[in-house]
């Protein structure tokens, strides 16, 4: 073989010869999970439009709401908002909690999660690292909100500083609560299956609760329903933190259900997640 | 001292009803080139899969690179990368971050991360996309993208699962470059390949595969052997000589002459070139005119068909042997 090697081949060659000695103890959980974050950062670096897709729907609702139904729900538009807008919060992270599991079914259909499996680093850091991100996510579009309910008139009782400690319960519920959406996102083949199942138990939640309305109308059997809700107990704790009279024991109530969540689901997801497919 | 890169016993995954492997006896010695031939939905992604740790088998049991691969399967994955059959880079991200991505995950840090990153890039000729996100790469950027990943660290041996399947000739060469690149480093490949061509040029040693068995093993000499050296084709100017050209083959060579798709060409095997000259040279002679004429590899299909007397499963045969006869290929 007198043929002159070709230049990819001498490169390629070159490339494995010059690989660097690696450490043989692989990064670290912490590492690892933070290096996933940053990943899923990126994503939204490059597509900050999937910050605005889950922020359209609250914002439409929170104009429509307001303007249409406002004055003959509450009196008059202001006063609507008042009562409006921290439930608006709510439900934005709670759409928002659905975007892990998207993300999750995403990369599993393209592929790229095989290569992150054969890597021999801490298996669930992908989950981990797509969580960390998501106090991202659901922090920037709870802020989103919060401001378009400012510039529209909304003021809470206990000042601005009150939605530090309202994003922060809001964050804690969303983290439980979404991983209702990774075990989904494990189960069925495609990103939009997850979407619409998602939507089916979506809709309910935020529809048969104290968000948009007063339960005291409701007929008797449906406020029973609104008043266990998790997303009802969830709106009552924030509106009282917005109000500047937080509740200890709101707060507990409210985080009675995604901890249950993360309790069940939680080792469900890990389960599908390690179960090789 | 040192175990062979993978030694598999009766290795089975079934899927419910459907056998995807179905017990497979495999030897791949360390600084080979091994390639598993056989067309879609033969078993040779999921055998990839088992051996790679990312699915467990249901039957018989492998060891690679010494380790078992239910019971060892960390150990397994510090030693090894794989280049998954559809390119498995994040398409959301720049190439510059994918590889950045994953030179993280694979312990390195700060600059040292980035040294690498922009080291490969270069290597691969990727530097001027680096900033791209890999979703605008062309098909072939894509896989050098995709083997580059594969490279942050010295895998002892490296997956590659139809590394050229989609891409055009010129990329397709690239990979070969790459390939042997990487086989002359000493690093022991397993690939899987739909084109007998492609098995030919890189590997060693080949098994074929089908219905998740091993139908035939050896090396490329070996098999063709039994399949016969090439294929000729020829492309009559007029289908009303198909019948003397197809005599004057018949008994110039030992092939059977085979009709082809188009009712102007006909398929002969051919055991070495020389014989195929000399056949065209007694078409001439008769005053049989051609448009044209390649001798080729055999298809996969021919493959099958001299291994099984069938061609390949109907819904996969048709465009597994497409690219095989770019040979020599020439108009008279």
């Amino acid at each position: 073989m007198s043929e002159m090697t070709k230049p990819l081949e001498q490169a390629a060659q070159d490339a494995v010869l010059s690989a660097p000695a690696i450490a043989p103890r692989p990064p670290r959980p912490v590492s690892v999970s933070l290096t996933y974050a940053w990943r899923a950062l990126l994503k939204i670096k490059h597509m900050p439009e999937q910050l605005f897709d889950v922020v359209v729907t609250p914002i439409m609702f929170t104009v429509m709401f307001t303007y249409l139904f406002g004055g003959a729900l509450a009196g008059s538009t202001d006063a609507y908002l008042q009562f409006l807008l921290p439930g608006i919060l709510v439900q934005t992270i709670v759409f928002t909690s659905v975007y892990t599991g998207f993300t999750l079914n995403t990369d599993i259909s393209k592929g790229v999660f095989d290569r992150f499996r054969s890597l021999p680093v801490w298996s669930p850091g992908p989950i981990a690292g797509a969580m960390l991100a998501d106090v991202f996510r659901f922090t920037a579009s709870g802020v989103i909100v919060f401001i378009i309910g400012t510039l529209m008139g909304y003021r809470p009782e206990g000042g601005f500083i009150a939605v530090i400690p309202a994003l922060m319960l809001m964050n804690a519920f969303a983290l439980g609560f979404g991983w209702i959406f990774t075990a989904l996102a494990l189960s069925v083949r495609t990103p939009s299956t997850v979407m619409t199942l998602a939507w089916l138990v979506l809709m309910p939640l935020t529809f048969a609760s104290n968000i948009y309305v007063d339960p005291a109308t409701m007929p008797g059997w449906l406020q029973a329903v609104v008043s266990v809700n998790p997303v009802s107990l969830l709106v009552s704790a924030i509106r009282d933190i917005m109000a500047g009279t937080p509740d200890a024991g709101a707060i507990l109530l409210a985080l009675l259900a995604p901890g249950l969540i993360a309790a069940v689901f939680g080792p469900v997801t890990m389960w599908l997640y390690r179960r090789e497919r | 001292m040192t175990a062979p890169a993978i030694e598999t016993t009766g290795l089975a995954r079934h899927f419910g009803d459907k056998r995807a492997v179905d017990g497979i006896d495999l030897d791949v010695r360390r600084g080979e080139i091994f390639a598993v031939l056989g067309p879609n939905g033969a078993g040779k992604t999921t055998l990839v899969r088992m051996l790679a740790t990312l699915l467990r088998p249901t039957g018989g049991s492998a060891r690679v690179l010494g380790h078992d691969i239910e019971r060892e399967a960390r150990e397994i994955r510090r030693k090894i990368s794989l280049t998954g059959q559809f390119a498995s880079v994040d398409e959301d991200l720049t190439g510059y971050e994918n590889l950045l991505l994953l030179s993280r995950l694979s312990g390195l840090k700060g600059s040292e991360a980035k040294d690498r990153t922009m080291g490969l890039l270069a290597a691969f000729d990727l530097s001027d996309a680096a900033a791209r996100q890999a979703k605008d790469y062309s098909g072939g950027m894509r896989r050098k993208l995709d083997i580059a990943a594969s490279l942050i660290r010295r895998p002892e041996l490296l997956f590659l699962d139809e590394p050229t399947t989609g891409l055009d000739p010129r990329s397709r060469n690239q990979v070969w470059d790459i390939v042997r690149g990487l086989a002359a480093s000493g690093t022991t490949i397993l690939l899987t390949t739909q084109y007998l061509e492609e098995a030919d040029q890189l590997a060693g040693e080949i098994a074929v595969v089908d219905h998740g068995r091993i139908i035939a093993r050896g090396t490329s000499a070996e098999l063709k052997a039994k399949v016969g050296g090439g294929v000729l084709q020829i492309h009559l100017t007029s289908a009303e000589r198909r019948e003397d050209a197809s005599r004057i083959l018949s008994d110039m060579l030992v092939g059977e002459v085979r009709a082809s798709g188009n009712a102007a060409s006909l398929n002969v095997d051919v055991a070495d070139p020389a014989a195929g000259l000399a056949a065209l040279g007694a078409l001439s002679a008769a005053g049989i005119a051609l448009t044209g004429y390649s001798l080729s590899q055999p298809s996969l299909d021919e493959v099958f068909f001299a291994l099984t007397g069938r061609p390949p499963e109907p819904e996969n045969g048709q465009e597994s042997g497409k690219d095989d006869a770019t040979d020599s290929e020439a108009a008279l």
